[in-house]
C-alpha cells in the first residue's frame, strides 16, 4: 500500500511539475502584472522600478520557484477581472461543474453497463444492433451539437408539419413528433439549496434538477457510446475465456456466470479507461457549459480566455491538473481493490 | 445399462466456409467406476468429444446427431436447466490449462463454494468445510490458507490440485479430464496423474481421460479409444491395445514413443500430418499416411480410398481398418479349410 | 533488396485479397465511401458548385438574412437552403465551410502522423530512456485529454499573437494545434507494433546484414506498421474535424468571415432562440454525416484489417 502510494505520489508530482512549468511559462510570457496594477499614465521609469520590486527581472528559475512556492500555499495571484484571489473565483465556480460531471457520470454508468453487457451477451438481438448503430452515430456528433439539438427539441420546441395534417395518421405523427419545449436550457436556475461554503446544489429541488437534465445529458452523450462499445468489446472477449467455460462446466447459473465471473473481469479495463475519460470530460464541460451558460469552471475559463485574465487561466490549469491527478489516483486505487493481482494491501503473497 | 452411453455422436461446426464435421458417428460407453482413455493427435476431435458430452461446445459448434445417455437420460436433448444439474454435480470436468481455468478475480474459496451452492441447499460455512476437506484430499500444503487466496498466488501444480478438488466437491459419478497434465511441468505431471488415479479409485468415480500421452493412458485407464479425424478407429481394453495394436495408426503411435526407439537412431514418426477436418481424404481418412498401402507396390488399395472401414472385432478389441478386416477374414478361411 | 520486393507485394496483397473482397460485400462501407468521396469532391469544387462566393462581401445583401430553406414557407428561390444571419447563401457557405473543415482535418492528421510515427518509431526501436521519456510525455498529454490541450494551446497562441493575427492564419494555427495535441495516439500505436515487429526474424536478419538502424526502421519496420496506422488515421481524421469544430465553436478557431462547419454552427446558435434553426442545424447535419461516414469506414477497416491497436 505504502509503496503504491509513494509511486502514485511521485507520478502526481511529476505531472503537476510539468503543468506548473507550462502554467508559469504562460504567465511569465503573457501576464504583465504591472500593466494591470497601474494605469497607462504611469511613466516607464516607475514601471521598471515596480518590476524590479516585484522580482519580475529575476532569472526564470528564481521566479518559477517563487511561483511554485506561492501555488503550494494556495496563492495563485489575483484575477484581473474579478479583482479577487483567483483560487476564490475557481472555488465559487467549482461546485456547478462538479455537479454537472457527477450527473453525467451517473447517466453514463447507469446506462452503459446494462446496455454494454446485454449487447455482449446477445450480440445478434435487434436491441443490441440498434444500440451499436446508435453508438457510432453518437460518437460522430460533437457534444455542442447534441446540446443544440436538445435545446431545439426540448427547450424551444418543435412543430412538425411534415405529414399530411388532413389524415388521421398524419395528424397523429405530427403531434407525436412535435415537442412542447419547456425544459430550461439556461444556467442553473434560482431554486438552489445552499449546502456549505460556496456549494449551492441543483440536486435538492425539482427545478434545480430540471435545469441539470439537458446539460448533463449533453455531457454524457459524448462518453456514453464509447463506454457502451468498450464494455461490449471487453465482455465479449471475457465470455470467450476458459474460466467462463469452466464456470459453466461447474453447473453455475448463467446469471452468476455473466454478472460475477464475466462482469468483474470486464470492468477491470473499463475502470482504467474510465479514469482517463473523466479527465476528458472536464474538457468537454467547457463546451457544454458554454452552450447552456452553466456557471461552472468551464464557462469561467472561456470567459477568462476572452478577457485575457491570465492568472485565472493559469489557476484553472493548475486546478484541472490537480483534479486529473486525484481522479487518476482514485481510479488506480479502485482498480487495485477490484483486481486481486495488484498488490495494494501489502499482504505477503 | 451402462452409466454413460454415447452412440452415433455427430458434432459439426457451422463456419463461414461451410460446415465442418468434427465428430462422425462416435460410439462408446462407460461403466460406473470405469476409467476410459481417449487418445489421438491434436485435431482428432478428442476435446470436442469431451465438451460435447455436457453440451458445452462453443458457438459455431453444435451436436448434429446421435445421443448421449447418462443413466438412461439423453443429455443432448436435455434443457439447459436440467443440464446444469448434471454439470459439476454428477459429471465434473478438469480443464487443460490450470493457469486459464480459474477466474483470476475470485478467491479459491468463492469458486469452490459457488459450485456447492449451485447444486445443494447449504450454508456458506458448511460449504467451506466441505471445500477444506476436499483440499486436504488433494494433498495441498496448508489447505486452510488456500480458501482466501487468489489463483495468481498459486503455482500451476497447486491450481490443478484445486481444480481436482473442485471436480470432487459434489462426489460426482464421472470426471472428464481434458489433458489434465499437458500444461504442467514434467516433474509435476506424474504426481498430479497419480493423485487423480488414487482419488478416482478411492471414491469409485468414473474417469474419461483425454490425452495424447499413451504412457499415461496405459497407467491410468482400463479401456481406451483411439481417435483419428473425428472417428473412433480402435477401441478395447487398454492393455491389449498397447501390447498388440491392430490399426496401423495405433501401431504408428506406439512405435513413435521414445522408449520404442533404439538409442542413437531417429524416432519412428508417422509420415505426414493429421488432415484438416474440412478437407478429409476419401475412404479411410488415414490412407495417405498408412504404411500398409506402400507395401503393396505403393498402390493404395481401392477399398481404402473408396470405402469408410467398418468396425471388426479382433479379440476384445474393435478396429476400423480394411487391412485388419482382410487379415481376420483370411485367418477365418484358413481355419475353416484346415 | 528485400524492401523493393516486400513493400509492393504487401500492398498488392491488401488490394487483391481480403480488403477488396470484404468491401465488395459490405453495403455500409460502400455507401460511406461514396458519401465521403462526394463530400470531398463537392467541398473542393465549391468555387464551381456554389452559386455565390460567400467570401465576397459585395455579393451579400443583409436584407436577405435569416431566410428559411425551400421546404418552409417564406423561402426565397435564390437560396435553396436559406441564408444565415448575414444574408449569405447557406448552400454556398456550407460548401466552403466543409472545404475548410476537411483541409484542417487532413492537415492536422498529416502532422499528427508525422510527429507520432517519428516519435513512435524512436520510442519503440531505440527503447531505453528515449522510450521512457516519450511515452511519459504521451501519457501526461493524454491524461490531460487532447481537447483540453488543444483549447489551452489555442487560447495561449491567441492571447500571444492577438486575435487579428490568429484569425488571419487560423487554418495553419488549427492544423498546428490539433496536430500537436493528438500525436500520442499515433506514437503509442506505432510503438506497440514496432515492439511486436522488432523481435521478428527479418529485423534480426537486417541487423546481421549490417544495415544501420535508421534504415532498418524506415525501410523494414515501418512498412509493417502501416495497417494499424491506416486504421487509426480514419478515426483521427474524424476526431480532428470534430476538434476543429469544437475549437471554432469556442471562438478559438475559424473566424466568421472565413467559416468552417464549426464556426457556422457557433454563428447560427445565437439565432436558434429566434426560430432560425436551419442556420445552425444544417451545417451541423453536414458535419455529422461527414464524421459518421468516416467513422463507419474506420469501423469497417478495423474489422477487416484487425491490426494490433493500442488498447486503452
Amino acid at each position: 500500500m505504502i509503496a503504491f502510494l509513494i509511486k502514485r505520489l511521485m507520478h502526481a508530482i511529476l505531472v503537476m511539475f510539468v503543468i506548473s512549468v507550462l502554467a508559469f511559462a504562460i504567465q511569465d510570457n503573457l501576464g504583465d502584472p504591472v500593466q494591470q496594477m497601474v494605469g497607462q499614465s504611469v511613466p516607464e521609469s516607475e514601471r521598471a522600478a515596480l518590476r524590479d520590486r516585484l522580482g519580475l527581472n529575476d532569472p526564470f528559475l528564481v521566479q518559477y520557484a517563487r511561483f511554485a512556492k506561492n501555488a503550494v500555499q494556495g496563492d495563485f495571484g489575483y484575477s484581473y477581472f474579478y479583482r479577487e484571489p483567483a483560487l476564490e473565483v475557481i472555488a465559487r465556480h467549482l461546485p456547478a461543474t462538479l455537479e454537472l460531471v457527477f450527473a453525467a457520470t451517473l447517466i453514463i454508468v447507469l446506462l452503459s453497463v446494462p446496455i454494454g453487457v446485454y449487447s455482449a451477451i446477445k450480440p445478434r438481438s435487434p436491441f443490441s444492433r440498434f444500440f451499436m448503430g446508435a453508438s457510432i452515430i453518437g460518437i460522430s456528433i460533437p457534444v455542442f451539437l447534441t446540446a443544440i439539438v436538445l435545446i431545439q427539441i426540448f427547450s424551444i420546441g418543435m412543430t412538425v408539419t411534415l405529414f399530411p395534417e388532413g389524415t388521421a395518421w398524419g395528424a397523429w405523427l405530427n403531434s407525436a413528433l412535435s415537442t412542447q419545449g419547456n425544459m430550461p436550457s439556461f444556467g442553473r436556475g434560482y431554486d438552489l439549496v445552499h449546502v456549505m461554503g460556496h456549494w449551492d446544489t441543483n440536486l435538492a429541488t425539482w427545478d434545480g434538477l430540471k435545469h441539470l437534465v439537458l446539460p448533463a445529458v449533453s455531457l454524457a452523450s459524448i462518453m456514453l457510446p464509447l463506454f457502451i462499445r468498450l464494455i461490449r468489446a471487453e465482455m465479449m472477449e471475457v465470455l470467450q475465456s476458459e474460466y467462463v467455460k469452466y464456470a459453466r462446466a461447474k453447473g453455475i447459473s448463467m446469471r452468476r456466470v455473466y454478472f460475477v465471473h464475466a462482469l468483474k473481469n470486464t470492468m477491470l479495463p473499463v475502470i482504467t479507461v474510465g479514469g482517463v475519460q473523466i479527465g476528458t470530460m472536464v474538457a468537454y464541460t467547457i463546451l457544454t457549459e458554454t452552450v447552456f451558460q452553466w456557471p461552472g469552471m468551464g464557462l469561467m475559463f472561456l470567459d477568462a480566455i476572452n478577457r485575457a485574465d491570465i492568472p485565472l487561466i493559469v489557476t484553472y490549469l493548475m486546478i484541472v491538473g490537480v483534479i486529473f491527478v486525484v481522479t487518476n489516483t482514485i481510479v488506480d486505487l479502485i482498480y487495485g481493490f477490484v483486481n486481486p493481482t495488484v498488490k495494494l494491501t501489502g499482504k505477503p503473497a | 445399462m451402462a452409466l454413460l452411453e454415447v452412440s452415433q455422436l455427430d458434432v459439426r461446426f457451422a463456419l463461414r466456409q461451410g460446415e465442418v464435421r468434427a465428430l462422425r458417428g462416435v460410439n462408446f460407453t462407460l461403466e460406473r467406476g470405469e476409467r476410459l482413455g481417449i487418445v489421438g493427435e491434436s485435431g482428432a476431435g478428442k476435446s470436442v468429444a469431451a465438451f460435447s458430452l455436457l453440451n458445452l461446445i462453443a458457438k459455431p459448434g453444435f451436436i448434429a446427431g446421435g445421443s448421449i445417455k447418462f443413466e438412461g437420460k439423453a443429455l443432448n436433448t436435455m434443457s439447459e436447466r436440467g443440464l446444469r444439474k448434471v454439470r459439476g454435480n454428477r459429471i465434473s470436468m478438469i480443464f487443460q490449462d490450470p493457469m486459464m481455468t480459474l477466474n483470476p478475480v475470485l478467491s479459491i474459496g468463492e469458486q469452490m463454494v459457488e459450485c456447492l451452492k449451485a447444486h445443494r441447499r447449504i450454508s456458506t460455512k458448511a460449504a467451506r468445510a466441505i471445500a477444506l476437506d476436499k483440499l486436504r484430499q488433494v494433498q495441498i500444503p496448508s489447505p486452510e490458507k488456500r480458501l482466501d487466496q487468489y489463483p495468481h498466488e498459486l503455482s500451476g501444480g497447486m491450481r490443478q490440485r484445486i481444480i481436482i478438488a473442485i471436480a470432487l466437491l459434489l462426489d460426482p459419478d464421472i470426471i472428464i479430464a481434458d489433458e489434465p497434465t499437458t500444461a504442467l511441468d514434467v516433474t509435476i505431471q506424474a504426481e498430479i496423474m497419480a493423485l487423480l488415479l488414487e482419488l478416482c479409485e478411492q471414491h469409485n468415480v468414473g474417469l474419461i481421460l483425454i490425452t495424447h500421452d499413451l504412457g499415461v493412458v496405459s497407467q491410468v485407464t482400463q479401456r481406451m479409444l483411439v481417435m483419428y479425424a473425428g472417428r473412433v478407429i480402435e477401441e478395447g481394453p487398454t492393455r491389449e491395445i498397447i501390447n498388440d495394436p491392430q490399426h496401423p495408426y495405433t501401431q504408428g503411435l506406439i512405435n513413435a514413443l521414445p522408449q520404442m526407439a533404439t538409442p542413437g537412431e531417429k524416432l519412428n514418426q508417422i509420415r505426414g500430418s493429421m488432415p484438416s477436418l474440412s478437407n478429409l481424404p476419401s475412404g479411410c481418412a488415414f490412407h495417405p499416411r498408412c504404411d500398409f498401402i506402400n507395401r503393396t507396390n505403393g498402390q493404395p488399395r481401392p477399398a481404402c480410398t473408396e470405402q469408410v472401414p467398418e468396425f471388426v472385432t479382433s479379440g476384445n478389441c474393435r478396429v476400423a481398418c480394411h487391412m485388419v478386416a482382410e487379415l481376420i477374414e483370411d485367418r477365418r478361411l484358413k481355419e475353416e479349410t484346415s | 533488396m528485400t524492401t523493393t520486393t516486400s513493400t509492393p507485394s504487401r500492398w498488392e496483397r491488401l488490394r487483391d485479397s481480403f480488403l477488396w473482397y470484404s468491401f465488395k460485400r459490405d453495403r455500409t462501407a460502400q455507401l460511406c465511401l461514396a458519401v465521403f468521396i462526394c463530400m470531398v469532391i463537392a467541398a473542393f469544387a465549391s468555387p464551381l458548385l456554389a452559386p455565390t462566393d460567400p467570401y465576397d462581401l459585395r455579393q451579400i445583401d443583409i436584407l436577405d438574412s435569416e431566410l428559411p430553406p425551400f421546404w418552409i414557407d417564406g423561402a426565397d428561390e435564390r437560396y435553396a437552403l436559406g441564408t444565415d444571419a448575414q444574408g449569405r447563401d447557406l448552400w454556398s457557405i456550407v460548401l466552403y465551410g466543409t472545404r475548410v473543415s476537411l483541409l484542417i482535418g487532413f492537415g492536422a492528421v498529416m502532422l499528427q502522423a508525422l510527429l507520432g510515427v517519428t516519435f513512435g518509431l524512436m520510442a519503440g526501436y531505440l527503447g531505453g530512456r528515449v522510450d521512457a521519456f516519450l511515452m511519459r510525455l504521451a501519457d501526461i498529454q493524454l491524461s490531460f485529454s487532447t481537447l483540453m490541450v488543444a483549447i489551452v494551446v489555442g487560447a495561449v497562441v491567441k492571447a500571444t499573437m492577438g486575435s487579428a493575427f490568429y484569425s488571419q492564419y487560423a487554418v495553419l494555427m488549427l492544423i498546428l494545434i490539433i496536430g500537436l495535441a493528438e500525436w500520442p495516439q499515433y506514437a503509442r500505436t506505432v510503438r506497440a507494433s514496432v515492439l511486436a515487429e522488432k523481435n521478428k526474424e527479418y529485423v534480426d536478419a537486417a541487423r546481421v546484414m549490417g544495415l544501420r538502424s535508421k534504415r532498418i526502421m524506415f525501410r523494414h519496420v515501418l512498412p509493417n506498421t502501416l495497417s494499424p496506422i491506416f486504421v487509426i488515421s480514419t478515426v483521427q481524421i474524424a476526431n480532428a474535424i470534430i476538434s476543429e469544430a469544437a475549437l471554432s465553436f469556442l471562438g478559438l478557431g475559424m473566424p466568421e468571415t472565413h467559416p468552417s462547419l464549426g464556426s457556422l454552427i457557433k454563428a447560427g446558435f445565437d439565432y436558434i432562440q429566434s426560430g432560425s434553426w436551419w442556420i445552425t442545424l444544417i451545417p451541423g447535419a453536414v458535419l455529422v454525416v461527414l464524421v459518421l461516414s468516416i467513422n463507419l469506414l474506420g469501423d469497417w477497416l478495423r474489422d477487416v484489417m484487425n491490426p494490433r491497436l493500442y488498447k486503452g
